[in-house]
């Protein structure tokens, strides 16, 4: 690895992804979903607290009254399900257009190690996430001038998206590794993130060992203890496994592609 | 300076390339030369690293390109068929970041663009960007981006492809300066490119060498042909000529007028000379024009493959 390469790929890529006209497509979109969604959440919230106010039986549900569990949680929830249908949208092009335009010829005859354009890749579009979780720190910045939440689990829900993104991100590289095909790309990587999003819904259906490591393997399940304030280490070897193992993933595809 | 040994290359069932060696010395261009299909790319692209032979090995520059691969990446330029650029960068951008990523320092990064620009012609477009030149410029962005930081060794998939002729003689000198400096492998389907360009040709056929030599004596193998138009009898002239030695056969060419064209096959070229020039001055005949027809390399290459084929 060669910290200046991945910079140049990283640079190269960034640029790419700036005169691209789909980042901005997707960025307002998530933008649009989220704000929504906390609209919605916070709308509820306010009427919620208002009636409290002239009924008593209501008044006694703290949990209803606590804005770090009716507004923030089940914001980190959905704002995390949203990148995952964001992400393969941004990743689809990275290798695969490279193939469909024959740029990967010289990209791989350059002197230059294919793991430096792999993280130079990927770190490009973690970039274009972090930005979009960024943008998003406007909804924390409104709860917390105008209520009062506890800001620990704001911090860790949002090292939670953090994680969530950059494992979907090396997914998504990983699949666009396997085709030339942005469409098919995209595909696969949405059947996969659902995949692994959804494999906790069987977990009451099997045994109470398989049900917790179906649980564990679920990519959504572990950004929920985060939103809580709670860092479990689990979960952050769960995120960084993830991601090892698709850039590891990517690699070899890319290798495989050479050798035939 | 390259150094090709029994290089096979097998696409599943499909053998690409079939036992093909052959050797580049330093500072010569080599021409590759074969139908569509060949395996001209595939060799090239063993060459370039991009994936490795079946069987055989590749020396470039001293390194071997499967187990010194990047070794052997820092010494080359190449420029793929189809011209791959990144559409969605300005031409002196990209040339800063190939130069960049082949091992320029940062501070000479701006520097080794500019100069490659200049040499390639590409001022004029250098803050266009590539998605909107014509296909001359890109194919210029191409070779640009091949001669940025002055490789030993330069691999070019035919590189006047889809140019006016202007611009494929600006190419071609382009090319022809970087013989001596550089060491350049140029693949072709353009016969009368190679002629101009390479010292040397290899022509290639279905995976195989089917001829090495200079293009010269490529051309000078064949037998000798030689136009002649006469003015005279028709018969006369045709039967006189069958007689001189050193000819081994005639055929009749349209001309106009009184004049008559024949073409002459020489056995021995000087002996037909002369024995053509004693029949004339003999017969008072009246000589229009006489002169030697270039064999063109289509008729080589041709024959060559024809004869493979058979």
């Amino acid at each position: 690895m060669n910290i200046r390469n991945v910079g140049l790929i990283l640079n190269r890529e960034l640029k790419s992804y700036v005169s691209s006209f789909t980042v901005y497509i997707v960025i307002i979109m998530f933008l649009l979903m989220t704000g929504y969604f906390f609209y919605n959440l916070t709308a509820t919230f306010s009427i919620v607290s208002y009636q409290a106010q002239s009924d008593p039986m209501l008044a006694k549900q703290y949990q209803l009254l606590n804005i770090n569990e009716t507004v923030i949680r089940p914001l980190f929830g959905t704002i995390g399900i949203i990148l995952l249908l964001m992400t393969p949208l941004l990743t689809m092009r990275l290798l695969a257009e490279e193939k469909k335009t024959g740029t990967i010829e010289l990209l791989l005859t350059f002197p230059i190690n294919d793991v430096d354009v792999v993280l130079g890749k990927y770190l490009a579009c973690l970039v274009v996430v972090l930005t979009m979780i960024l943008l998003t720190v406007t909804y924390s910045i409104l709860l917390v001038t105008f209520g009062e939440p506890e800001v620990v689990p704001i911090g860790t829900g949002y090292l939670g998206l953090v994680l969530l993104g950059a494992s979907a991100i090396s997914l998504g590289l990983f699949t666009s590794s396997l085709t030339e095909n942005q469409i098919v790309s995209a595909s696969i990587s949405f059947a996969m993130l659902f995949f692994f999003w959804l494999i906790s819904y069987s977990a009451p259906l099997v045994s109470a060992g398989m049900g917790r490591f179906l649980s564990y393997l679920s990519i959504n399940e572990h950004i929920e203890s985060m939103s809580k304030g709670v860092v479990d280490s689990e979960d952050i070897i769960y995120y960084l496994c993830f991601i090892v193992l698709f850039l590891f993933l990517t690699l070899r595809s890319l290798e495989t592609k050479r050798w035939r | 300076m390259i150094e090709v040994e029994n290089l096979t290359k097998e696409y599943g069932e499909f053998r690409a390339v079939d036992n093909i060696s052959f050797t580049v010395e330093k500072g010569e261009i080599l021409g590759f030369l074969g139908p569509n299909g060949a395996g001209k790319t595939t060799v090239m692209r063993i060459l370039t690293c991009f994936f490795p032979p079946t069987k055989g090995k590749a020396i470039v520059a001293g390194y071997n390109c499967f187990e010194d691969s990047l070794n052997v990446r820092r010494r080359i330029g190449y420029l793929p068929q189809r011209v791959p650029l990144y559409e969605d960068m300005k031409v002196n951008d990209y040339l800063r970041f190939v130069a960049a990523i082949k091992g320029a320092p940062a501070k000479e990064v701006n520097r080794k663009a500019a100069k490659v620009m200049d040499d390639c012609g590409l001022s004029d477009v250098s803050n266009k960007l590539i998605s909107a030149i014509s296909g001359g410029y890109r194919q210029r962005v191409g070779i640009a981006q091949a001669l940025v930081n002055d490789p030993e060794v330069l691999i070019l998939d035919e590189p006047t492809v889809g140019l006016d002729p202007k611009q494929i003689k600006e190419i071609r000198n382009l090319i022809k300066e970087l013989a001596g400096r550089h060491t350049v492998i140029l693949s072709t389907h353009i016969l009368p490119e190679v002629s101009i360009l390479c010292g040397r040709v290899i022509i290639i056929n279905k995976g195989k060498v089917v001829a090495v030599d200079r293009p010269e004596n490529l051309a000078t193998e064949s037998a000798q042909r030689m136009l002649l138009r006469i003015n005279g009898n028709v018969q006369m002239i045709e039967q006189e000529l069958s007689r001189v030695s050193g000819i081994q056969g005639v055929e009749r060419e349209q001309a106009s007028g009184d004049t008559n064209g024949f073409i002459v096959v020489l056995e021995d070229e000087k002996q037909g000379r002369q024995g053509i020039q004693a029949m004339i001055e003999r017969n008072r005949f009246e000589l229009v024009e006489m002169r030697t027809m270039e064999v063109s390399l289509e008729d080589i290459f041709i024959k060559l493959v024809t004869k493979e084929e058979a």
